[in-house]
């Protein structure tokens, strides 16, 4: 093989130092990074030591991982890639990106799969090693995609990745599948010289993530360092790029996973309450990042229980509720549907409780590990009897945290229970967050029942909020009983009385209605009246604005608006709608959120925008609607 | 609640009185294990506003209602898991589950078992009439083989479950038995349960007067219970019987019921109840006695202690404390990888 003759030649005969070579530097905006292999191929590390070193130098970013929900699906089957997409940029990233600029296939089968998701002319990274017979038999192609002219619309680099990987750590008397494994660290030498990037980024990383493996340090380091070098010395590589800090973020920041800043707002939420936490919770991909998160936080003493069903889940944190601690549950789609007698329960018990609901692919078990936001009109509407139920959405992995925080002291401070709708989208994917200032967060006030206190009845309301109040099992002199048989008002003894019946129903429903004056105003962008507003609500937020500013910037004739607050709508909805000809409303599924606007304001022009790919939109797809609708 | 530093207040049944009617029919077994509850509470050292009373559905369910204190009436079978939550949220609480064979051994078995297997503080009363009552007489995983009820009109064919044994194979630590007819027993049973550290539960025959009136006839009615129990005492031999010239005695791995005096069997031959005995064989073998060749086990068959989950979970977190550095939530969201742009 001529180049890896090349680069043993280099390698082993010079000394390690940057050689000069004369190559053009083109300077990116942005660029999408998708990383492919086999499950065990490392991917996911490779894909995250990228995007924390684009951090490190001030890059703007989103991640998306997508991975089978087979564990270890057979080797180098299509069935069995998983992919990890970096979005970089020197512009403000709000999506992991459309296509994929560089594609990184490290077998026939994360080709095969990957390939429509690049942009043509993409650079396509493969080791060469693995386009054999065999793999290519295992990944289904007939004819060897390498000959057959498919790719000649990309800038594909053969690297002999297997090969080299194994001469470098010769000498190191590493067993061959350990070295095997460190396949992926040739690749990420290679980007790092491709955009220019400080190599000690990368090994800072390793030594990190393998602390208490030493060995393996060494040996990835020398992977990597080949890479780079190996990159250096290809003729395929006379371009690199460089993507400069994006100056809109300014002060301290980490990268967060949405799952993680989920549990996080739930934990500052408890923090500003002063009151500890409690998640009841079953382990349901892709919600369980959620429950393992706050499974590692004893040292600020939350308190997970991993109930032996969903069922059993809401319920112990019901429980938690009524005895004092501030509780919630986490689930997606099935779980939620398990759940539903028990959240009539925590509805008529009025209690506080957050349910996070990661909505992926549905109906049924349906697409375990993909996304969607087909869960909307259960969130809304999916209960027995009247149980009208608060419901909020996040809309970026960081705002997870926000969202969360938010669902959590509409919870606490109008005793209800509250749903948080996120998606495996957000949940998986990951984006730069800038730290708060905890301390700077909003107390949460609850009206929490002192000893003794003899004007105190269960179901009678504060006069704002209709809110009633919480009197906590172990405080002396309000004892007093909850249950899902309809209570009286303001004793709250069972009663079977119609007028009380009608009055409770109606109590309920206004201590909801009402949470709708905790909002601040719903913010629109661009034309104030006009032609259209294109309308998204949680998880594709990102997607929508991105392409919503490309039409601003030209001054077309546009508007965007993005809900967060979804049950009850912020008060200014109607009016907002009211100053355009059309409403576009885009969302993955085929039109809940839409047919819930069309039936409470009948009165509107409503188009739909609705993919139920079980993937993210788009932005290019986005664009080509709007520009259809500007034009019609 | 074994403090003694703590300042217990003195009760007595009236604290524990709710103002609600009781809406239990005329002659139901459930008055009379209300009334030994209401008895026992006072006795137990605890504060009236420590105790929680949960249940799930059914006539049994209906008990948090009547009782002055914390209570939350749930939904069917859910009641060991509002219990769990309300017990791991505050385990200084004395939390009570009132249930019935219904709701735990059929809708709740799930939850029922697991309650058991973690070994949650908690005291669960299984009202067991072997019979679904507030849907009005059909038949429940406790009702015999061949029993005939409106969902059952020519005889059930399913096998019913002994609630001791599936408690034990759930891992259980502590299981008495007791009839809706002595309240003396049941209030000393309900004490011993409120004492042992773990998930207790307490068994009682109940009589439901309506759908299965004298269901356990054969066992409480007055001219047969003193030969048809056997009321068992930890460290006490195993005698019944009106003069307890009864006993029992181990042969190869059968129980049987001897006279004292005959057949050469002298009282040193009688077994001595040992409820502590980590290995449950024993406990087995008396929880699953039937007449008529042996008489029915009542008390504490089974009260053995090991790791209780919500004082592990305590420890744990008090252990977990005391390591980190992480003391706030300014402290983590300013912890680990952390960038300045």
């Amino acid at each position: 093989m001529n180049n890896s003759v090349k680069f043993a030649a280099i390698f082993f005969n010079t000394k390690l130092k940057m050689v000069a070579k004369n190559h053009k530097i083109i300077e990116l905006d942005k660029v999408v990074v998708k990383f492919a292999g086999d499950s065990g191929d490392g991917m996911q590390l490779t894909g995250t030591q990228f995007s924390d070193t684009s951090a490190e130098i001030g890059n703007d970013l989103a991640t998306f991982p997508d991975f089978p929900s087979e564990i270890r699906a057979p080797q180098g089957t299509v069935a069995g890639v998983s992919g990890f997409q970096v979005h970089v940029g020197h512009a403000d990233i709000h999506t992991s990106g459309d296509l994929a600029d560089v594609l990184v296939a490290m077998n026939p089968a994360a080709l095969k799969y990957n390939l429509k998701h690049c942009k043509p002319s993409s650079i396509i990274i493969i080791d060469v090693d693995s386009f054999n017979d065999k793999g290519y038999k295992k990944a289904g192609y007939e004819i060897d995609p390498l000959t057959d002219k498919s790719l000649d619309a990309y800038k594909v680099i053969k690297a002999p990745i297997t090969e080299m990987v194994r001469l470098t750590l010769k000498e190191t008397g590493l067993d061959p599948k350990t070295i095997d494994k460190s396949r992926n660290q040739f690749v990420a030498g290679m980007l790092f010289f491709m955009f220019n990037r400080d190599i000690q980024g990368g090994i800072d990383f390793l030594k990190t993530k393998f602390a208490k493996k030493p060995a393996l340090v060494d040996s990835n380091v020398k992977v990597l360092k080949a890479g780079f070098y190996y990159a250096e010395t290809i003729e395929e590589l006379a371009t690199t790029y460089v993507i400069k800090p994006n100056l809109n973020k300014k002060g301290k920041y980490r990268n967060i996973i949405g799952n993680q800043a989920t549990a996080w707002g739930l934990m500052a939420a408890s923090e500003r309450a002063n009151l500890p936490l409690f998640l009841g919770s079953y382990p349901i991909t892709p919600a369980t990042g959620i429950l393992e998160e706050l499974a590692k936080h004893k040292e600020l003493g939350v308190k997970t229980f991993q109930a032996e069903d969903e069922i059993a889940g809401v319920i112990s944190s019901i429980g938690a509720a009524y005895a004092g601690n501030f509780a919630a549950t986490s689930t997606s789609g099935p779980g939620l549907s398990l759940k539903s007698e028990a959240l009539g329960l925590a509805m008529i018990t009025e209690l506080p409780l957050v349910i996070v609901n990661v909505m992926r692919g549905g109906p049924s078990t349906g697409l375990p590990t993909k996304t969607e936001q087909t869960d909307l009109l259960q969130a809304i509407y999916g209960r027995n009897g009247e149980a009208p139920i608060p419901v909020v959405a996040a809309s970026s992995p960081a705002d997870c945290f926000d969202w969360a925080f938010e669902a959590s002291r509409i919870a606490l401070e109008r005793m209800t229970p509250v749903i948080l709708l996120t998606d495996s989208y957000l949940a998986n994917g990951s984006e730069l967050w800038k730290i708060p200032d905890i301390d700077a967060m909003p107390k949460i006030t609850t009206d929490i029942v002192a000893a003794n206190d003899d004007s105190y009845l269960p179901y009678n309301r504060d006069e704002k909020t209709f809110a009633r109040r919480w009197a906590h099992p172990g405080v002396p002199g309000n004892e007093h009983r909850v249950g899902g048989l309809e209570k009286s008002d303001g004793k709250g003894s069972v009663s079977h009385d119609p007028q009380n019946h009608e009055k409770m129903v109606y109590n309920r429903a206004e201590k909801v209605r009402r949470v709708a004056d905790m909002y601040p105003k719903q913010e629109v962008l661009g034309k104030k009246k006009g032609k259209l507003l294109v309308v998204s609500w949680g998880g594709t937020k990102g997607g929508v604005y991105t392409a919503f500013s490309d039409f601003e910037e030209k001054g077309a004739d546009i508007a965007f608006t993005n809900f967060n607050y979804i049950y009850p709508l912020p008060k200014e909805t109607e009016e907002i709608l009211s100053n355009y000809e059309t409403i576009l409303v885009c969302e993955l599924n085929s039109g809940q959120f839409a047919s819930y606007l069309r039936s409470t304001f009948p009165q509107f022009n409503y188009k739909q925008f609705n993919k139920v790919q079980a993937q993210p939109f788009m932005v290019s797809e986005l664009k080509d609607k709007f520009n259809e609708m500007l034009e019609a | 609640m074994t403090d003694s530093i703590k300042n217990i207040k003195q009760y007595t049944r009236k604290d524990f009185v709710s103002d609600q009617e009781v809406k239990w029919c005329a002659g139901c077994g459930d008055f009379s294990i209300l009334s030994a509850v209401q008895n026992a509470l006072p006795e137990m050292g605890v504060n009236k506003e420590d105790f929680v009373f949960v249940s799930g559905i059914g006539c049994s369910s209906r008990f948090p209602y009547y009782v002055d204190t914390y209570g939350v009436h749930g939904l069917h079978g859910r009641a060991a898991a509002i219990a769990s939550g309300v017990k791991v949220a505050n385990p200084k609480l004395s939390v009570w589950m009132m249930t019935g064979d219904g709701d735990s051994m059929a809708i709740g078995g799930n939850h029922f078992i697991h309650i058991l297997r973690r070994n949650i503080d908690v005291n669960i009363v299984l009202f067991n009439n072997r019979i679904y009552g507030l849907t009005k007489g059909q038949y429940s995983p406790t009702t015999p083989l061949g029993h005939v009820t409106k969902t059952s009109p020519y005889g059930t064919i399913e096998h019913p479950f002994k609630p001791g044994e599936l408690a034990m194979g759930a891992e259980g630590t502590f299981y008495a038995r007791a009839v809706d007819t002595n309240p003396k027993m049941m209030k000393e049973i309900f004490i011993e349960a409120e004492k042992h550290k773990g998930t207790s539960l307490v068994e009682v025959l109940q009589n439901c007067v309506i759908f299965n009136n004298k269901t356990h006839q054969e066992i409480t009615a007055k001219d047969v219970r003193d030969d048809h129990q056997v009321y068992l005492k930890h460290g006490e031999k195993m005698l019944f019987g009106k003069e307890k010239e009864k006993g029992l005695v181990l042969e190869g791995l059968k129980l049987k019921a001897v006279t004292i005096g005959e057949d050469g069997y002298t009282m040193d031959d009688i077994l001595v109840h040992d409820a502590h005995d980590d290995d449950p064989t024993m406990s087995f073998l008396l929880a699953r006695m039937s007449l008529p060749e042996l008489p029915v086990a009542m008390g504490v068959i089974r009260a053995y202690r090991t790791v209780v989950y919500d004082q592990a979970l305590e420890q744990q977190i008090e252990e977990v404390k005391a390591k980190s550095n992480i003391k706030n939530m300014t402290d983590l969201v300013n912890s680990g990888h952390t960038f300045s742009l």
